[in-house]
This record gives C-alpha cells, sequence and structure tokens, in this order.
C-alpha cells in the first residue's frame, strides 16, 4: 500500500493553485515547515506571511485581507486554529462571511507523540457549529488537493482539515471531487459504513471483512461534514437500516452526529459511532494509537456486527 | 529540601542532563531537543541551587515553583525531575510511549514535580501569575519561576499576562525569556522581531535583566537580584544558544523537532562525554 501525507496535498494544491489565481496568499503562524507552507514560500516568497507564534492575529489578519480581495489560506495546527483562535474564526471569518480558508494540519490523534495539547480531536465540532462554515475532511493526499482546489474555487469560509502522518493512499477516493457530496465506495444493502478523512481506508477494509462473512455492505465516505450529503444519508438510512460512522475525532460533535442528527430526523436508524470516545489522547506513535483509541476495522466489524446479529437492534427494528 | 549545589557541580549536572535529553528524544524518536539543551542550564541552577523543593515532599506548600510554559521542552525537566528523584530514571524510557506520565508536553495531574500543564505556547505567564496571586492572598512567601521560549512570546496572551502581574505587583512572579533567536521557522527577527525586547518587557512595568543564560553564575546573580526588586515582577532574558553543548545542533533550526539519528546520537553522546 502507498503511504502520502494530506497536509501534503494542501501545498501541492495551492502551488498549482498560485499559478492562475494572483490574488491567493498563504498566513502561517511559525509552523511553516509542519504544514509543509514553507515549501510554498520558497517557490512565492512574496505571497506567503509567516505571523510568528500568533495563531489569533493571523485568522483575523486573514480576514482583512479577505477584505481587501485577497484569496487567504491560514495555515496552522488544528487545535490551534479552532481553540487557541476560535473566537477569530468565528468573529472575524465566519460571521461576516469572509472568503478566507483554514489549512488546518496535525489533526485527530495521529498527530502522535506530541500527546493531547495538539492532537485535535474537537476541530470538526467547533468549526461545523459556526454558521457560514464550510469544513472538509480529505481522506487521503489526492482528495486533500482536491479539497483544496475546491476550497478556492468556493466564495466564503472553508475550514480544511489534515494530518500529519502518511495516509494510505484510495484510489476509490480519486473520482470527481464536488463540496457537499457524499462518494459512493461500496455499494449494499446490508449496512452502510459512513468514513470521513482518513479512516476511509479503515472502512473499507472493514466492509472487505464483512463482505468475507457474506455481509452486503455499503460504504459513503464524506469529505464533506458540513454541507453534509443529506441525500445519501437518507438513502442510506431507508435501504440498508444500520449506519456505522467512522471518524478520527471526539464521537461528540463530528461526523456522528451530523449523520445522526439527519437519520434522527427523516428516517430513524441505529447509528454507531466510531471515533475518540469522549476521551484526551495521549502521547505515542499514530499507528499504536489507533489501536488503542479503538479506530481500526476490527472496531468497525464489531459495531457492525452488533447492528447486524445481536437481537437487541434486531428485535427493536 | 535539596542544597545549594556549587558552579562545578552544577555544569556536571548539566552535562549529565544534557545526555539524558540526548537519549530520551532518540530513544523516543521524537521530540524537542534543540530548546532542551539550550535551557539546560537555567533548570539546573533553578534545580540545584536556586529553588526550595524536596522530592520527597512534592506537594511540600512552602516549595517554589517552576512552570515550563515552553512545554515542548518537556527533555528538559523530565531528565531533571528523575534526577531529583520525583521519580523513577526508569520511566524516562518511557518518554512519548502510550500509557507514560512522561506525555510529550508537561501534563500536570500525572508527572510528579510537574506543577502546571502547558504545551500549547503561552499559557505559562497566566498560569503561574493566577498561582502567585492565590499565593499572596494565602500570605505565602514562595517563587514562581516561570520558562517562556523567545518565539512563545509572540502570543498575545503573554502581553495580557504581562499586565496583569504588573497589576497585582506579583514580586513573587520570576520569569526567564529563553532568547536563543530561533523558533521553528528560523530566526524570531525574521519569523516576527521581538528586539528591542528589554524596553517592551519595560514599558510594561516589570523588573528587567538580561543575562548569559548558558552561565550559571549570571543566572543565579539574576535571581537574587529579581529577589530584591519588590513591588515587580521580574522578567530574566537569557541569551542561550539552541542545542547548546552539541556542536552540530546548536544555533542550527532544524534541531528544533527533529529527533537525532544513530550515528549523531552517538556523536552527541560522546561530545558531551569528552565536554567539547
Ligand atoms: C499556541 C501554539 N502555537 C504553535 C505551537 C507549535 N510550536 C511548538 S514549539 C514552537 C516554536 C517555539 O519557539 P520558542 O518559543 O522560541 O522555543 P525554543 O526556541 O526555546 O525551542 C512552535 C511554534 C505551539 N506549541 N503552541
Ligand atoms: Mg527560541
Amino acid at each position: 500500500m502507498e503511504y502520502k501525507q494530506t497536509r501534503m496535498g494542501y501545498v501541492d494544491g495551492l502551488l498549482e493553485l498560485a499559478r492562475s489565481t494572483p490574488n491567493l496568499v498563504v498566513l502561517d503562524a511559525d509552523v511553516a515547515k509542519a504544514t509543509k507552507t514553507a515549501e510554498f514560500e520558497a517557490v512565492y516568497p512574496d505571497r506567503f506571511f509567516n505571523c510568528g507564534v500568533q495563531e489569533q492575529n493571523m485568522l483575523s489578519v486573514a480576514a482583512g485581507l479577505a477584505l481587501e480581495g485577497f484569496l487567504p489560506f491560514a495555515s496552522t495546527f488544528g487545535v490551534f486554529a479552532t481553540c487557541r483562535a476560535g473566537d477569530q474564526l468565528r468573529n472575524s471569518i465566519a460571521y461576516p462571511k469572509l472568503n478566507v480558508k483554514i489549512g488546518a494540519t496535525h489533526c485527530g490523534i495521529s498527530t502522535g507523540g506530541d500527546g493531547a495539547s495538539h492532537q485535535s480531536i474537537e476541530d470538526i465540532a467547533i468549526a461545523r457549529s459556526f454558521p457560514n462554515m464550510t469544513v472538509l475532511v480529505p481522506g487521503d493526499y489526492e482528495e486533500a488537493k482536491q479539497c483544496t482546489l475546491a476550497a478556492a474555487r468556493f466564495k466564503g469560509p472553508v475550514y480544511l482539515r489534515f494530518g500529519r502522518d502518511a495516509y494510505p493512499v484510495v484510489k476509490e477516493l480519486h473520482a470527481k471531487f464536488e463540496i457537499g457530496k457524499g462518494k459512493l465506495l461500496r455499494n449494499g444493502n446490508d449496512l452502510t459504513i459512513i468514513t470521513t478523512g482518513v479512516m476511509v481506508s479503515e472502512g473499507l477494509i472493514a466492509a472487505d471483512i464483512l463482505a468475507g462473512e457474506n455481509y452486503d455492505v455499503r460504504v459513503v465516505h464524506m469529505p464533506t461534514i458540513k454541507p453534509i450529503d443529506r441525500d445519501a444519508i437518507v438513502a442510506s438510512a431507508i435501504e440498508t437500516k444500520r449506519i456505522v460512522t467512522v471518524e478520527e475525532h471526539s464521537v461528540i460533535g463530528g461526523l456522528g452526529e451530523a449523520v445522526a442528527g439527519v437519520v434522527s430526523e427523516m428516517c430513524p436508524c441505529f447509528v454507531k459511532r466510531i471515533g475518540v470516545k469522549d476521551v484526551f489522547g495521549e502521547s505515542g506513535e499514530a499507528n499504536e494509537l489507533f489501536d488503542k483509541y479503538g479506530l481500526r476495522a476490527a472496531n468497525i466489524v464489531d459495531a457492525a456486527k452488533q447492528l447486524l446479529e445481536t437481537e437487541i437492534y434486531i428485535e427493536r427494528k | 529540601m535539596n542544597k545549594k549545589a556549587d558552579i562545578n557541580v552544577l555544569k556536571a549536572k548539566a552535562r549529565e542532563i544534557r545526555k539524558e535529553i540526548i537519549t530520551m528524544v532518540y530513544r523516543a524518536n521524537s521530540g524537542h531537543v534543540g530548546g532542551s539543551l539550550g535551557a539546560t542550564d537555567i533548570v539546573v541552577a533553578l534545580y540545584y541551587h536556586i529553588m526550595k523543593h524536596d522530592a520527597t515532599n512534592p506537594m511540600w506548600a512552602q516549595r517554589d515553583r517552576f512552570i515550563l510554559s515552553k512545554g515542548h521542552c518537556t527533555p528538559v525537566i523530565y531528565a531533571a525531575l528523575a534526577d531529583c528523584n520525583y521519580f523513577p530514571a526508569e520511566d524516562l524510557k518511557t518518554f512519548r510511549r502510550p500509557g507514560t506520565h512522561l506525555q510529550g508536553h508537561p501534563f500536570q495531574p500525572k508527572t510528579p514535580g510537574i506543577e502546571a500543564s502547558t504545551g500549547t505556547l503561552g499559557l505559562g505567564i497566566s498560569t503561574g501569575a493566577g498561582m502567585a496571586l492565590g499565593a499572596k492572598i494565602k500570605n505565602e512567601r514562595h517563587y514562581y519561576y516561570i520558562l517562556c521560549g523567545d518565539g512563545e512570546i509572540q502570543e498575545g496572551q503573554v502581553w495580557e499576562a504581562a499586565m496583569f502581574a504588573n497589576k497585582y505587583k506579583l514580586d513573587n512572579v520570576i520569569a526567564f525569556v529563553d532568547r536563543n533567536y530561533l523558533q521553528t521557522d528560523g530566526n524570531s527577527e525574521k519569523v516576527m522581531p521581538l528586539d528591542p525586547l528589554k524596553p517592551k518587557w519595560e514599558s510594561f512595568g516589570w523588573h528587567v535583566q538580561e543575562i548569559d543564560g548558558n552561565d550559571f553564575a549570571e543566572i543565579i546573580n539574576a535571581v537574587d537580584e529579581a529577589k530584591r526588586a519588590t513591588g515587580k515582577p521580574s522578567m530574566i532574558i537569557a541569551r542561550t544558544v539552541k542545542g547548546k553543548g552539541v556542536s552540530f545542533m546548536e544555533n542550527e533550526a532544524s534541531w528544533h523537532g527533529t529527533p537525532p539519528k544513530k550515528v549523531e546520537y552517538e556523536k552527541a553522546i560522546k561530545e558531551l562525554d569528552d565536554g567539547v
């Protein structure tokens, strides 16, 4: 399997855009080597602005640049973009609906050794709770690049979520990307696995395992968390009657709750959420943490089997 | 309680701590060597000479407190705390490993001797000021030593804390800026200029000194002077060499957060052993 960093997809997207988008500028807050925007700076030093360790200032500066007609991509770790600079994200950018893009890297527990202080597991919840905010969570390098290009074309604030690690390249994702549209990766009628971000590869492995046990499992990937693809969710709920959501994020406020929100209003069915279970992470390597925090295909299969095989769910249907 | 070590003892300690820093980060293959090596002399001066503390009684009410505001530099504080017997030296092998109490960034509830949780830059002076205010209210007379990075003080919160500590005349706060002129993306004066730094802190009402932060006598004298400057919080701008003690890491931004490879690790340990 090939592995590639989603943050590289971000920067390769920016480099591609820069040629045709003269008003594009990139900001960073002393983590340009980590977000990889240093590679943009190397090519376009005049269109790159390092704000130092000042995430709050950076987001409001980006708002100012947008007001002057620029297309700013403000880059930092997810935890700083949404928590340290949460007010600036809300009141400088989302509320006035400014055309600012936030490139948030090092999201999820795969940030690894830095530990809980740096592992952003609440950023989807925070970003999607702000009116006017579009939230994109790509699954691999190529999709990260697609999301970056699409964010530039879209008018309005966009939160882009990337990781630190190298993640599996998932060929099935590389079809057309459209904001607000899920991607049907496997069709099936017994149960739907809905993934977002880099958990897509585990979701597909889980679907294969279940297929081996003669279950007909659908996989829908959601690179857009907001606006969520309601049609795909409703169809899955009606046609498969069981949903497992999978995300590298807290089970609170992320994909799982977005899906549950749609389902509970329109077509109630059981939704099991795989994610970080309302606990802070810890230091460790990404792989170790995925195991420890239950973000593996095996965990998805377990949840799916509960819905498919245990009486409590079958009888209550 | 600890005894005041003399300068030769401090130098020897610093060398041991530096070796431990390199070893921890090498073993974990993750962590920040540069800023830890540069700050070693300040941390050693504090833990082996300046601060009143007692590892057998970590919650002793009259102890002086240390806050590592530049929280990425856990290797230096963990090495010092282990050497002072706050926890077994064996634990250092678990640095950044799943299940450890030695998290990548300081986590106060888990690690004996860690006084405040930090990690996202800019928190330390505020937390220290809150603690120092609490001590004033309770009429307690110990000190709060806070170590910030120079990149770190670009954060707005630092200057909010600066105003606060001045307003409440928190002369039990003695803060350091580790002035190594480097941050993640390179030279601080290129990334976000801070100079002239002394008048900035002075204009916020602090007592300010500039010293060589890799010189024990200067560190110790500066703390003595800070204690005499009553009625004001104190800032010691400590000029240091990031990566100090390992020739190829010194003043190199690239050693901020990159773990050494095997050959680099061995070379670094040899240099420290040889006292180059
Ligand atoms: C709020 C916040 N923003 C960004 C970071 C990422 N980061 C970790 S260390 C660092 C640079 C720190 O430089 P400095 O304070 O000068 O530390 P030193 O040179 O002593 O290592 C940055 C930007 C962080 N930990 N917290
Ligand atoms: Mg520095």
